[in-house]
């Protein structure tokens, strides 16, 4: 970067515009790539721990979680970056919707049609539950 | 090197971390172009589709990968596609007060999730059996 006034102010110059930058206005494509990294790495996490050949059970866990997670940074009123950073990085990559169809149609096709009916219902009803849930604890608690 | 080396669980999570990266970018870049309920109902349709594809392809001809897998199945595509927002729309943008809406979110995820699988099987065996068909007709 060229700065008139020298190259010690220019320098400055470019620090504070840098921190600036970094500090206030981040850009939300890192925002929501960075989130979606953690996000990912955490699923991957909850994948290890819970894997199970009877029924997704880690899958029913990262969208439960995870959309009690969104509400909660909803209903707390949270800003722009932050929903970005933390909703549509962190919780929208924690959360997945292939993962799951692909199951359901896997535990159909290998004759469990209860638990994929059960599947089915189960993630929508308990995440819903847990947007619920949000919403109950920022309305009474604490957030 | 031996699968449970540290490089290699190392190159096991920056695979998951990138495409985590990619995948929750797209569906960002979606939210952008289209309204929320749109974009979301494209990214998880056209996710399943893909990782439907990757899952039975592994199943039926497993040409495929390990790290590719990796980067695509648990990175990318899982990122691309989402839950929650879903799961919000679903609860908070339509709720009781738009049953309409409401139906048609949960039908149009679920309905065009499942077929988006469906047909990505169909592809999958269709490919398989077009790439056994020479070794095995020729011969014969």
């Amino acid at each position: 970067m060229i700065a008139p006034g020298g190259s010690l102010e220019g320098g400055l110059a470019a620090i504070v515009l840098l921190a600036d930058w970094i500090t206030f206005d981040p850009e939300p494509a890192h925002l929501v790539g960075a989130g979606g990294a953690i996000g990912a790495l955490l699923r991957y996490g909850v994948y290890r721990g819970l894997s199970s050949e009877r029924f997704p059970w880690p899958t029913l866990a990262v969208n439960v979680i995870g959309s009690f997670l969104f509400g909660l940074a909803i209903f707390a009123g949270a800003g722009e970056s932050t929903i970005q950073f933390v909703g549509i990085g962190i919780c929208g990559a924690f959360t997945t919707f292939s993962s799951f169809s692909v199951e359901t149609v896997q535990l159909y096709e290998r004759g469990d049609r209860t638990l994929a009916v059960a599947n089915a219902a189960g993630n929508l009803v308990l995440s819903v539950a847990g947007i619920g849930l949000a919403w109950v604890l920022v309305a009474v608690g604490p957030f | 090197m031996a699968p449970d080396h540290p490089l290699v669980r190392l190159e096991t999570l920056a695979l998951i971390a990138i495409g985590g990266f990619a995948g929750a970018n797209l569906r960002f870049f979606a939210l952008g172009l289209f309204s929320d309920v749109v974009a979301v109902l494209l990214v998880n349709v056209v996710g399943s589709f893909l990782l439907g594809f990757l899952v039975y392809e592994a199943e039926y001809l497993d040409v495929v990968g390990r790290k590719s897998r990796l980067l695509f199945t648990t990175g990318f595509l899982s990122s691309l596609t989402t839950y929650s927002t879903f799961a919000v729309h679903t609860a908070i943008e339509a709720g009781p007060g738009e049953p309409l809406l409401l139906a048609a979110v949960v039908a149009g995820n679920y309905g065009l999730g499942f077929a988006g699988v469906l047909a990505s099987r169909s592809l999958a065996r269709w490919v398989a059996d077009d790439a056994r068909l020479p070794s095995g007709g020729e011969t014969a």
